[in-house]
């Protein structure tokens, strides 16, 4: 203690040169893992997709509004364009930029459709997954720094919750307990998904913050008198980061899944709002007659939830080489 | 390995208890009821059918009545469908979910472990590149979209199979929904059979096969296959999962007359006590398919142990 407080030039220099070290360790670890990430073309072609997919879903439905004047819920006055028209079909038979997509059985610009319905199933995945992490994260990390009886008590409760069938629960929560207004739904939503897709991410955390918590960095933030709260969050949880991105990153497909889904069944997102889901249920009404009132939705999402696992995929072998599969 | 057994058999009923009271407080928390529709009702005819389902009882009362009438097996009468008992509804619906299940499942043990054993054998090859893929695809087609394309395709196109139709199991209708619903499965079970088989092909057991002079075919089915579907077998119990969500969708794609359609319709129609019979049924199954899964890990790894 005298000695750290009172440090002679020598071990000074010395430790100096040991954090420097450990500094650039710390740097190339993350840039190590950009470099492999960028070297999985898979990837890379990943990223790219979801990247258009998310700046479309941003953007477009702006630009078609400015350009054609329609909205995923605009619904032409004229009552002769009130039907379905195949992709890059006028209304008099001829071809037209105004619907790349086609219309629905209303006159809605399927393309308008599919991208604000790509607004609402990205945000709910994201916020979905958000909440996962927050939750997750912390019990993972608190059953595992502080062990014992608690820990015990913490992972049956998962290990219950892993074997409830849930899926039949937010069934029965989201068909009973409708929100009054479609953001109330929304929000119930995100609460659904997000409390039920924690599970594994609070085991991952468990498991990497048990092997860390032995580890000379945490003996030595206790000695100094850091606070178990703070332990937790500042140095163990950023130590557990990699694993977490990967889970994370994995969980969005699964969660848009899960939301589309449920918003199959029409228990998800409701009119006049749209997602990938609802858009798919209401094209697969019409199947036989306006196939690509499903197929433009449900290849879009397809590709999307491809990318985002080919992405998850890469992630995980940048981030984690030990973790990758032969 | 009885003492855990029993342990898990003795945690069921807690479980279920919980699952049952959830789901029962989900139905009196939300507002309405099965009877109000558009049409109002006179007060009397509310009176009286409040009277009949019990409803003008407190609620404990009501509670402890959905219990009683469990340990006697009989889950009650159903609201919409009439003169149905539960009972009879579920026994009637769940042999097309799990002929459907089991459909799926077989087919996707046949052809997830074929597709993966070749492409581990055949690391780094066209093939393994092509089943790599192929399962990437099938974990993100949602099986909402590839059932209806499929009926599109084989149905309504080429008028090889009926697009919505249940003839029971050896029938030309079950193919399509087995397809659908068997395509997440293909995908996993293809991918953890490939990355079993590529660590055990490796081991110095399976070097040993060889070295006592055995065919690579003998090598690959007898010693190679039992190590390399360990993973496959843990899968069974996420596996479970899937099998419930899938069939929801697939039966509605399809309108099949399984266990998931009729339990979403019962939601829909609040119809309490077919609600409360088939979530409890479910999970009766699902709790003890996991039980079952997890004692057939002790008889397949001899190395997991029990405490």
């Amino acid at each position: 203690m005298n000695n750290a407080e009172n440090p002679k030039s020598a071990p000074a220099e010395h430790l100096d040169s040991v954090t420097a070290t450990e500094l650039v360790v710390g740097t190339s670890l993350w840039r190590d893992a950009w470099r492999r990430l960028f070297k999985n073309k898979l990837a890379v072609l990943g990223i790219i997709v979801v990247a258009v997919v998310v700046l479309a879903s941003v953007i477009g439905p702006t630009v078609i509004q400015r350009a054609t004047g329609y909205a995923y819920d605009v619904i032409p006055k004229d009552t002769r364009l009130n039907k379905s028209f195949a992709p890059f079909r006028s209304p008099e038979g001829g071809f037209s930029w105004t619907h790349p997509m086609g219309t629905d059985n209303a006159g809605r610009d399927i393309l308008a459709r599919v991208l604000s319905g790509g607004q609402i199933s990205l945000m709910v995945a994201l916020i979905a997954t958000l909440v996962s992490l927050v939750i997750g994260v912390s019990y993972g990390a608190i059953a595992g720094y502080v062990g014992g009886r608690i820990d015990d008590v913490m992972m049956r409760v998962v290990d219950v919750l892993y074997s409830l069938p849930y899926v039949i629960i937010v069934i029965v929560l989201l068909a009973l307990l409708p929100a009054r207004t479609p953001t109330g739904q929304l929000a119930e939503l995100f609460f659904a998904l997000g409390a039920v897709s924690w599970l594994t991410m609070a085991r991952i955390v468990r498991g990497q913050v048990m092997s860390l918590k032995h580890q000379d960095f945490i003996l030595a933030a206790r000695a100094t008198g850091v606070s178990t709260p703070k332990i937790i969050f500042r140095h163990l949880v950023p130590n557990a980061l990699g694993p977490v991105i990967v889970y994370a990153t994995l969980t969005i497909p699964s969660v848009m899944l899960s939301e589309a889904f449920l918003s199959f069944l029409g228990l998800g997102v409701r009119p006049p709002r749209v997602s990938w889901g609802s858009l798919a249920a209401d094209g697969a009404q019409t199947l036989a007659i306006f196939p690509w009132q499903l197929i433009f939705p449900g290849v879009t999402m397809a590709l999307m939830l491809l990318s985002l696992n080919f992405l998850g995929d890469g992630l995980r072998d940048a981030l984690d080489p030990q973790m990758k599969k032969q | 390995m009885l003492r855990f057994i029993i342990r898990r058999v003795v945690i069921i009923i807690p479980m279920l208890f919980i699952i049952v009271s959830i789901t029962w407080g989900l139905i009196r928390l939300a507002p309405g009821n099965f009877y109000l529709g558009e049409r109002k009702l006179a007060p009397a005819v509310e009176k009286n059918l409040r009277e009949k389902y019990g409803m003008d009882k407190p609620w404990y009362v009501q509670y402890w009545k959905v219990f009683r009438n469990f340990g006697h097996g009989d889950l009650g009468t159903s609201l919409k469908y009439e003169g149905q008992s539960v009972n009879q509804i579920i026994w009637r619906a769940f042999p097309v979910s799990a002929t459907l299940g089991l459909c799926a499942y077989l087919l996707a043990l046949a052809v997830g472990i074929t597709t993966g054993t070749l492409a581990a054998l055949r690391q780094n090859s066209w093939v393994d590149y092509a089943c790599t893929a192929l399962a990437m695809v099938g974990i993100s087609i949602p099986n909402f979209v590839l059932g209806p394309l499929l009926v599109l395709v084989f149905a309504l196109t080429l008028f090889w199979l009926p697009p919505a139709l249940w003839d029971g199991f050896p029938s030309k209708s079950i193919v399509l929904p087995a397809i659908t619903l068997s395509a997440i499965y293909i995908a996993y079970i293809a991918r953890l059979t490939r990355s079993g088989m590529l660590e055990v092909m490796r081991s110095d057991y399976i070097r040993t096969a060889r070295a006592k002079g055995l065919s690579e075919r003998a090598v690959v089915m007898r010693h190679g296959l039992r190590g390399g579907l360990l993973p496959v077998v843990s899968f069974s119990g996420p596996a479970l999962a899937f099998l419930i969500t899938g069939t929801v969708v697939v039966e509605r794609v399809f309108a099949l007359p399984g266990l998931g359609n009729y339990f979403i319709n019962a939601c829909f129609n609040r119809d309490e006590p077919l609600i409360i019979g088939i979530v409890a049924f479910i999970a009766i199954a699902v709790l003890v398919l996991n039980l079952l899964v997890d004692i057939s890990y002790g008889f397949l790894d001899p190395r997991i142990r029990y405490e």
